[in-house]
């Protein structure tokens, strides 16, 4: 019978193709436009840690002054001074826990290369940056612990940087020339592209991630530089380290609920201890989101994107209503066939899904020019200027959404006419058709 | 075989109460051929619908070849319709877009454990039936109006029906092609099949074995009309059958 109806319905299609071509074009217009938006809101909202995200935390607290601007916002600040992130980072009882900033000065090529000097960004961190995000290695490891803690001059290189200075080969042990001084390789990574870059969302939220990668006790003993954002509360010093100035990102990794309220009595202790010791002004504010909350308390999809998703369901929405009332005249046109075919001895439930498979055509041909739309949409996305314009590319989890959407769509749109047309009455049809 | 006891049809509507039937009882046996006969607006076409399964009644009873289809739900009066009744409309009722064979064969695709072999098997042999089976491949709008009445009668008959219902079988047809369909019908009705059919012709009626007069959505008589006496019935059974069918 499903034959039957397969092949009832495509030369049903084929009787009336402007009629067809109006509906498939209708669908495929809506499905173009909904699936274009939500793919860019899928890549934007995406979990860039699956599996790991719930179990690593960002944590905030208060150091600014009464009265110091900061009373329009509520929050905490998203960067810690040196001192509370040093504070925090060794009395915290966090699983991992590392603190980070972003710098980037000029590599000095190796001797006998024929590249000039060149600038990076670099993330000056601790080791436990790469186990707690799960971060690949080509080649190599991170540093020790007793790296961390000694201040060693060693370094960690992405695939690209190792590419351009010594053409893809197992690097580690080789020197890297950073901002004039002498790092000893110790590992290469593998492609690692998270998006959105959540751990430092201060910079490029979703630009790639930095090519050197040092210890962050190193940079500070070596006082290299702040690429990434600075906010100061107060008069800074000569010493950034020494004054009222957040610059820097910490992730701790708590492994239970239990362990993460734990550690948010700690941040509101810690909080308590110092307003009491008179550094903090304000009574105890702090956060403690996983990365998830985290990435929407930060906005990471623009709000933007949000409303063009939905204007866009609003307009497959509209495309659907229309592509109703097109199935509806062609079904209700069609009401002498199916009387003659009622009298015959179809049920209504065989009319029903006869004039269903009929939709669900409509809606297969709609998909498949609904993706070809969708394509077009994510190119025309490519070409804006916006930060995230290049991540618009359709992802297979996507292209099945979009297929299914399609369906599901045309089956909506035609569960109404079919309905109707099922209930048309047999007896008035067979004497006028 | 069609056995109606006092039914009634009333149509509502929130003002209007119109009785199109009113304690209207007839029993056509297996092997009749009985006309229903009566003015336009009398209920002929109400019975028929009825008659049909197309239609519920309001009041009464009726049984079809022994199925009383009182309470039946769609699914089960869809499939005895499809299985018992076979219907030629006066508007032939042929579905355009399909050529003469795939009309033949619409009924079958209703009907359980009929494979495409055998489908097309019953439709071609009803329309050597009928005489049309250099035509199979030839689409309605490229008929006669009589051959597409032949194609609406093969319809009728791929199904074997127990009972043919026809409705002025030859209201749209010029002389000659109603002749023609009509000594069809009288045929099929030799060769076993219950017919029973509505016009308002008193000469096709004629033609009938019985007549069945309705006034008003009363029967105001039964008149025999021994003119036609079927020459050959089944042996045991009403059903039309093509030789070589099988249910």
């Amino acid at each position: 019978m499903s034959l039957y109806h397969l092949r009832l319905a495509l030369q049903a299609l084929r009787n009336s193709p402007v009629l067809t071509a109006l509906m498939v074009l209708a669908l495929a217009v809506g499905i173009g436009a909904s699936m274009t938006m939500l793919t860019v809101l899928h890549v934007l909202s995406g979990d860039p840690l699956p599996g790991r995200s719930a179990h690593l935390y960002y944590p905030q607290i208060d150091p600014r002054p009464l009265g110091s601007g900061g009373n329009a916002n509520p929050e905490p600040p998203g960067l810690l001074t040196y001192i509370d992130a040093e504070n925090l980072l060794h009395q915290g009882k966090a699983a991992r826990a590392a603190v980070m900033y972003q710098g980037g000065d000029v590599v000095q090529p190796p001797s006998g290369s024929a590249l000039h000097p060149f600038v990076v960004n670099s993330r000056l961190t601790g080791r436990d940056f790469f186990s707690m995000f799960e971060v690949p290695f080509r080649y190599g490891a991170p540093w020790s612990a007793a790296d961390d803690a000694g201040a060693a001059h060693v370094a960690v290189i992405s695939q690209k940087l190792d590419r351009k200075l010594f053409g893809g080969a197992d690097s580690v042990g080789r020197m890297l020339d950073y901002g004039g001084h002498s790092f000893r390789i110790v590992g290469v990574l593998a492609h690692w592209r998270p998006v959105p870059r959540f751990y430092d969302l201060n910079a490029s939220r979703f630009g790639q991630v930095e090519d050197v990668f040092i210890p962050f006790n190193t940079a500070r003993a070596l006082n290299l530089g702040i690429e990434g954002s600075t906010n100061c509360y107060g008069r800074p010093g000569k010493d950034l380290d020494t004054s009222p100035c957040g610059y820097i990102q910490m992730w701790v990794q708590l492994d239970s609920r239990r362990a993460a309220a734990a550690y948010k009595r700690f941040l509101a202790d810690y909080s308590a201890q110092q307003h009491a010791a008179g550094r903090f002004q304000r009574p105890p504010n702090v956060r403690l989101d996983d990365l998830m909350q985290w990435l929407a308390y930060r906005h990471v999809v623009p709000d933007d994107v949000r409303m063009q998703a939905w204007l866009a369901l609003g307009f497959l929405l509209v495309c659907v209503v229309n592509t109703v009332g097109l199935l509806l005249a062609k079904f209700l046109r069609r009401s002498g066939e199916i009387g003659v075919r009622r009298a015959l001895g179809a049920s209504r439930r065989a009319i029903f899904a006869q004039l269903l498979i009929e939709a669900g055509m409509i809606g297969a041909a709609g998909a498949v020019l609904g993706l070809l739309l969708t394509m077009l949409g994510l190119y025309l996305v490519r070409r804006q200027p916006s930060g995230y314009a290049h991540l618009a590319h359709l992802q297979p989890s996507m292209l099945l959404a979009t297929l299914a959407l399609a369906l599901l769509a045309s089956l909506v749109a035609g569960l109404l006419p079919a309905w109707r047309a099922s209930r048309i009455a047999p007896a008035l049809q067979i004497k006028s058709a | 075989m069609l056995d109606m006891r006092n039914v009634s049809k009333i149509y509502r509507t929130t003002t209007v109460e119109t009785h199109a039937l009113r304690d209207f009882s007839l029993d056509v046996r297996e092997g009749e051929f009985v006309a229903v006969t009566g003015p336009s607006g009398s209920g002929k076409t109400t019975f028929l619908t009825i008659a049909g399964l197309l239609e519920e009644l309001t009041h009464g009873e009726y049984v079809l070849d022994g199925v009383d289809v009182h309470g039946l739900d769609d699914n089960q009066r869809s499939r005895l319709r499809n299985e018992k009744i076979g219907f030629i409309f006066q508007a032939f009722n042929l579905i355009p877009d399909l050529n003469v064979l795939d009309n033949v064969e619409v009924p079958l695709h209703y009907r359980r454990g009929i494979g495409a072999a055998e489908r097309r098997r019953r439709a071609t042999q009803a329309l050597e039936r009928v005489g049309l089976s250099a035509r199979v491949r030839h689409y309605p709008a490229e008929l006669s109006g009589g051959q597409q009445q032949r194609v609406a009668i093969a319809r009728a008959l791929a199904g074997s029906p127990r009972l043919l219902l026809a409705d002025e079988p030859t209201g749209n047809l010029d002389t000659a092609m109603a002749r023609g369909v009509m000594d069809l019908i009288e045929e099929l009705h030799r060769e076993g099949a219950t017919v029973v059919m509505v016009t308002h012709d008193p000469d096709l009626a004629a033609r009938a074995e019985r007549n069945v007069h309705i006034v008003d959505g009363m029967a105001s008589g039964i008149i025999e009309e021994p003119s036609m006496r079927p020459a050959v019935r089944a042996q045991g059974e009403g059903a039309f059958r093509i030789p070589g069918a099988e249910d």
